[in-house]
């Protein structure tokens, strides 16, 4: 290899890896200047704990958006899976019916169901993972106003609101603990399993995926249940944090969910992206809708800014692509 | 002198006998006999449309022949998938197909065959292990890697064939073969993976070289089957025809 080939090739790796970098340094001057223009109410540890607490969900979420999106899928089914499996959380919640552990698992399971059938959809039936999900989205929305009849379930025992509701050490929200675990085994199973790598290979180039023996159609079909599964954990921690089952929220929750694992550099085409990325993105959405509320910005600028971080994250993404091959 | 039938004092390695393939109204192979022995590198020329990927695709897995007998190892073989293909020593090149471009040159090397160690019930990754024994096999065949940790698609096109071969070389494969390997590549990207090929050669394997162009693959090849409209124009080795007169045989300006 010349020298000016060898030259322009590590240009082009620093340019990858700088972008790779670049949300984490973009996250960490967003905090550093909210840190400096409001010392004394952004950068409380209460306010830091509260919006790690209000990232959890959506960071729940993004987690199995993520293996979803890697694989070069896209899921559209979660707010409405977190919708039912909250209904039925809370259903099997009521005081003096069943033991706590009944509408854990049922909910967790609905989910993971839920998700198992999209996978089946997309890898055995050959549809479009956009056409099958956004079907399923509206399927599973109007099974969750039918279970819960239209209107939100109330009356849960306090054990089941204290599953998101409560604290470790009377400091640490629970829900942050479960975000945090969540993240770490996708982590794992994304950077050191075969599983994981298999992931990427389907989504980076699927017919080489093939050629090496990998099967496919059942890596579609686990990141499915992965994500349905999760979406299933977060419609429980919703439904014990508003201590109802509401078959109308998770309302565009997926939308969040891939924003999040967008702006945390995970390219939507598939194959590419960081394990972080999706916890960078849900927490950066925590950040700045915290900030600018404690800024005393308007909730409408405030969608209007996210959008703009949105799209400049998938230019990013896009122009890093034109460089890279 | 070249003909379509195998000859009996040969080993092969494989042996396709009387292979052909219709696809509805059109007969894209009839009655072909190909066959490639261990350490040979076999020249498959023909123009676009000859029927050479067919014939290929059906050594692959990829197609099942309408008619005829594929031999591997002196043994009868029904080959239904390209997994197949692989598990019994069949390794295909393809340039666009073989590697995952956004993944690193180990995570391809191991790509569907990656290594794990186990702590408990919990079993991983063996990131340390694969890196080293990547970097190491491609030393050994000859192909120098800056880090297994470097993306596919960041290389050249002479360095991504350099991979695929070097992994088909390390997993055992017997029979490798190429598609078009040289065709968009440099002089000098050209002549290094010439090079690997003869390795492979050297180190006893069958090797398929598929191309359009004998200029391609005269230095390198022991010998040359031209495919023309579907049927075998002849096998020929090396120093029975000049380049030139093979070339007339692929565009059919000369007969044989």
């Amino acid at each position: 290899m010349d020298k000016a080939g060898f030259l322009k090739q590590r240009n082009r790796l620093d340019f990858a890896s700088l972008r790779e970098w670049g949300i984490l340094i973009v996250f960490v001057l967003i905090v550093g200047i909210l840190m400096l223009l409001s010392p004394s109410s952004f950068a409380r540890p209460t306010n830091l704990i509260n919006i790690v607490k209000q990232a959890s969900i959506n960071g729940i979420l993004a987690t199995g958006m993520t293996f979803v999106i890697i694989s070069g899928g896209i899921d559209l089914s979660v707010g409405s899976i977190v919708a039912l499996s909250g209904v039925i959380a809370a259903s099997f919640a009521h005081p003096g019916e069943y033991p706590l552990i009944v509408p854990i698992v049922l909910s967790t399971l609905v989910g993971g169901v839920a998700g198992f059938l999209n996978g089946i959809g997309v890898a055995y039936g050959n549809i479009p993972p956009f056409i099958v999900t956004l079907g399923s989205m509206t399927m599973i929305r109007g099974m969750a106003l039918i279970v819960a009849r239209g209107s939100p379930v109330f009356n849960v025992t306090k054990a089941f609101e204290n599953i998101a509701g409560g604290f470790l050490f009377d400091t640490i929200p629970y829900l942050v603990i479960y975000f945090v675990v969540t993240a770490a085994i996708g982590a794992f199973v994304l950077t050191r399993t075969v599983f994981g790598r298999r992931v990427y290979s389907v989504g980076g180039n699927e017919m080489a995926a093939k050629v090496s023996g990998i099967q496919v159609d059942r890596i579609k079909v686990a990141v499915y249940s992965i994500s349905g599964f999760l979406a299933g954990v977060a419609g429980l921690l919703l439904a014990s944090r508003i201590v109802s089952g509401n078959p109308t929220s998770g309302v565009s929750y997926e939308l969040d969910a891939i924003a999040a694992v967008v702006i945390g550099g995970i390219s939507l085409s598939g194959g590419s992206g960081k394990w972080y990325g999706a916890v960078i993105g849900a927490l950066l959405i925590a950040v700045i809708g915290n900030g600018l509320d404690i800024l005393n910005v308007s909730a409408h600028f405030q969608l209007l800014i996210k959008g703009a971080i949105i799209i400049t994250a998938v230019l990013l993404d896009v122009k890093s692509k034109g460089n890279r091959t | 002198m070249g003909s379509n039938q195998l000859l009996p004092d040969k080993d092969y390695l494989v042996r396709m006998e009387n292979i052909s393939k219709v696809f509805g109204t059109i007969t894209a192979l009839r009655d072909v006999n190909f066959g490639v022995e261990r350490a040979e590198v076999r020249a498959l020329l023909g123009d676009n449309g000859a029927g050479k990927s067919t014939l290929i695709k059906i050594l692959m897995g990829v197609y099942q022949p309408t008619t005829g007998q594929i031999y591997f190892e002196n043994k009868l073989v029904n080959i239904t998938s390209p997994a197949q293909a692989r598990a019994i020593g069949i390794e295909a090149v393809y340039q666009d197909l073989a590697l995952v471009n956004l993944m690193s040159i180990s995570r391809n090397f191991f790509l569907g065959r990656e290594m794990t160690k186990n702590l408990g019930p919990i079993t991983y990754l063996d990131i340390r292990k694969m890196n080293e024994v990547c970097k190491q096999s491609l030393h050994d065949i000859g192909i120098e890697i800056r880090s297994p940790n470097e993306r596919v698609g960041s290389l050249s096109g002479g360095e991504r064939q350099s991979i695929a071969i070097g992994r088909g070389v390390y997993f055992g494969a017997k029979l490798l073969i190429l598609d078009e390997p040289t065709s968009a590549l440099s002089v000098a990207e050209t002549r290094k993976v010439l090079t690997y090929i003869e390795n492979a050669r050297e180190r006893g394997l069958g090797v398929i070289f598929i191309t359009h162009n004998v200029h391609h693959v005269y230095m390198v090849a022991d010998s040359y089957t031209i495919i023309r409209h579907g049927m075998n124009v002849g096998t020929y080795y090396k120093g029975e025809l000049s380049e030139d007169d093979i070339a007339d045989l692929i565009t059919g300006d000369r007969e044989s």
